[in-house]
């Protein structure tokens, strides 16, 4: 197969390359320019796409012996990703850009653009197993970013390759080793890649500025005091409300209303739901038929839990979870899944979650 | 493979190799009183002899350097240093907007932070700067620091007629500096008869060494050195010779001039066979630059290795990702420090659109190009840009 291999720089798309060049496929390699700024420097684990982690990339690429190029997605990255997430907060929602570069970025314009000039697949250093067009978690519990590719369809997984997913991180770092890549040991990435400092509220007030408004007790009705804009909360957060209140029990954030600029906030009791309602699903394969019975991950690095999936109202769904969860922030992905020990849990496909 | 990219770097002349292989087997510093350094002086002012006389230049006139970044930044900087010195009025840069970014960013340097102001030349729509716009950006004169107008474009291959704005600049009193790096051995270049102040020349696009460049500047040119040191080359580029690559840099030049009235209507017949084959296959293609049988002051006004060619509706770095797959090596132009192409400078400053700057490549030619090679290059080219049409702008 003619492959286009991804290349951040980082290690694992590294290693992803250099086990598609092994499979005997005709392999190029790209990095995507998604920072406007990219004189950028990287330090530690934090930013991407810097003018280091192109150098990264072609240095793996030259090694490999394969072609590399770097690819301007700045402008879709910033109108499809960065735009998006800053909007998602202004509506009281908690997007995730990974998932919707995943979708928009990775799998819609880089691949699209790979398909019109010729190439068959995009190979990409995710931890997740694809096979016979089935996406799975990672064999590695810990790194598994099957979360941030339940957004895909069949049509886009029929063009993705991840060679990574039946194996462990540390395995893809020894092998990284074993091949002399400088990027072995560079340090994993965690933050946001357009957030470097990883201050996301304070990248946000940059964006919205500060829009103060009331935090609101949800037994009471009290306003418990102010805050400079509600795209600094997320549904279930705990730290930073920045109010106190006489009984010291901790509060969590409830509900944001963004018209109002209304934080409700409440106790542990309150905060957990058992329903979660979602829009119109994607599938990562043949629809599967309702009522389902399957287990749901709510947020990038929470834990599955079992439901009961049946339709919902205009085109969405509804999850039934077997026990209450904290947390289940609107504009977060519900990632379905069919539990399997032993190929690993399929992933289903995921609906966005509603207030 | 077949390498269209002799603008970028040409190979190696075989005689230059065997040149610079003889001093790397010898020890002696250029500057040393005894007689291994005496002995190696003597093979650097050999040849600085040799560069001088291939060029119209006096010996005295040469400077060797670290390549054309380096003489560029040197001319640009040292000259504005020196005239402001001289005169404080004197802060004027009169630069075209198509210069190599050595220029360009040494000026926009000056302009940032040692206070500078730049005056852009207006261009014709081929590239060229005409003695009149020259003029134009002069007036009288008296607050001008140095011209720079490069002899031949690296991008669109434009020739203008360096004499003609020297005896302008001359006019007003206001020395010129002139990037020829890819001029030499393309065009004829006399240094003394062009008129010029100062000019930047490098060894590896003429079959030399990389890392190896001279700067010929006139004797009463006023010039602060960028390197101090050990006073070498007139004092005003420190730093041990380097004697293998100055006599690379010496054997490519008289070697390159020698062959160049045969290499160039060599290489015209075959870049006006490469055009023709494109435009006959792809008739929306557009030629940039000015047209392949341009003359200029009884000498070619287009060099005679390049062919800069835009394809409507394609992106430039899809088509050289697509040639580079079926081993056709040639050039976009410029890219950024991270590897992103940019829409040429070059295309913007003649006032091209955007598709059209950035839909666009460089083929160049030199001394080891065949028919064989514009052969390859017919042969792929349609559906490679059909291919990449389809892939879009993606923007």
């Amino acid at each position: 197969m003619r492959v286009l291999a991804a290349m951040s720089g980082g290690v694992d798309s590294a290693v992803a390359a250099a086990l598609a060049v092994d499979a005997g496929h005709d392999v190029t390699g790209v990095h995507l320019a998604l920072s406007p700024d990219r004189q950028t420097l990287r330090s530690g684990a934090r930013g991407c796409c810097s003018v280091e982690d192109a150098h990264d990339a072609r240095r793996v690429a030259d090694e490999l012996g394969i072609p590399f190029y770097v690819w301007d997605l700045a402008d879709r990255f910033r109108e499809d990703v960065v735009d998006d997430f800053v909007a998602e907060y202004a509506a009281g929602r908690t997007p995730n850009p990974c998932l919707r570069c995943n979708e928009k970025i990775k799998f819609t314009a880089v691949l699209d653009r790979a398909r019109a000039l010729d190439f068959d697949a995009v190979v990409t250093g995710h931890h997740a197993r694809l096979a016979d067009g089935r996406l799975r978690r990672s064999v590695d519990a810990a790194k598994d970013q099957s979360y941030v590719l339940g957004v895909l369809t069949s049509q886009q997984l029929a063009g993705a390759l991840f060679p990574l997913g039946s194996m462990t991180k540390d395995r893809v770092r020894a092998i990284a080793a074993e091949r002399g890549f400088a990027v072995a040991t560079k340090p994993d990435s965690h933050d946001i890649c357009f957030i470097p400092d990883g201050d996301t509220r304070g990248f946000l007030t940059r964006r919205l500025g500060a829009r103060p408004g009331p935090v609101v007790d949800a037994a009471t009705g009290a306003t418990l005091g102010t805050h400079e804009g509600t795209h600094g909360f997320t549904v279930g957060q705990r730290r930073g409300l920045g109010v106190a209140v006489g009984d010291q029990r901790p509060r969590y954030v409830l509900s944001i209303e963004p018209v109002s600029r209304t934080v409700t906030v409440g106790t542990a009791d309150l905060a957990g739901v058992d329903v979660v309602r979602t829009g119109p699903p994607t599938w990562t394969g043949p629809a599967p038929r309702l009522p389902l019975r399957a287990e749901v991950q709510l947020r990038a690095h929470g834990t599955a839990v079992a439901c009961e999936v049946t339709a919902g109202v205009d085109g969405g769904l509804k999850l039934a979870l077997a026990e209450p969860q904290r947390g289940v922030a609107p504009g977060q992905s519900a990632v379905l899944y069919a539990p399997d020990p032993v190929l690993g849990d399929l992933v289903l496909g995921q609906g966005t979650v509603r207030s | 493979m077949t390498y269209l990219d002799h603008a970028a770097t040409t190979p190696v002349l075989p005689e230059v190799l065997a040149a610079m292989t003889e001093q790397w087997g010898r020890v002696g510093n250029a500057s040393s009183l005894h007689a291994s350094g005496r002995a190696a002086r003597r093979v650097a002012e050999q040849s600085r002899e040799r560069l001088a006389e291939a060029l119209g230049a006096r010996p005295s006139e040469v400077l060797f350097t670290g390549g054309g970044t380096e003489s560029d930044n040197l001319a640009v900087k040292g000259i504005y240093w020196a005239r402001r010195e001289a005169d404080s009025r004197r802060r004027r840069l009169v630069i075209s907007p198509a210069e190599h970014h050595a220029v360009l960013d040494s000026a926009e340097w000056l302009a940032k932070h040692d206070g500078a102001e730049i005056t852009w030349l207006g261009l014709e729509p081929t590239g060229r700067v005409t003695p009149a716009a020259l003029a134009d950006a002069l007036g009288d004169g008296s607050d001008v620091a140095v011209v720079s107008v490069m002899w031949a474009n690296n991008e669109i291959g434009t020739v203008s007629d360096v004499a003609a704005l020297a005896a302008v600049a001359h006019d007003v009193g206001v020395p010129v500096h002139t990037d020829a790096v890819q001029a030499v051995g393309q065009v004829p270049v006399d240094f003394a008869a062009s008129g010029v102040d100062a000019l930047t020349l490098t060894g590896h696009k003429l079959g030399g060494p990389m890392g190896a460049g001279a700067l010929l500047l006139r004797r009463d040119a006023e010039c602060m050195p960028l390197l101090h040191g050990g006073g070498q080359e007139r004092d005003v580029r420190s730093g041990t010779l380097d004697v293998p690559a100055i006599v690379g840099l010496a054997v490519a030049a008289t070697t390159a001039v020698a062959a160049r009235p045969e290499r160039a209507v060599r290489l015209a017949a075959l870049r006006d066979r490469l055009v023709a084959g494109v435009l006959e296959q792809l008739p929306d293609a557009r030629l940039n630059g000015a047209p392949l049988d341009d003359v200029l002051a009884g000498g070619p006004g287009r060099l005679p290795g390049n062919a800069h060619l835009s394809f409507p509706g394609a992106e430039g770095d899809a088509l050289l990702m697509l040639l580079d797959a079926r081993g056709i090596e040639c050039s976009t132009g410029s890219a950024c420090s991270a590897g992103v192409a940019r829409p040429s400078h070059v295309l913007t400053a003649i006032g091209a659109e955007a598709d059209r700057a950035r839909s666009s490549l460089r083929f160049s030619l030199g001394s080891t190009s065949t028919d064989a090679d514009v052969d390859a290059l017919l042969a792929v080219v349609a559906p490679v840009v059909e291919r990449a049409r389809r892939a879009g702008t993606g923007r």
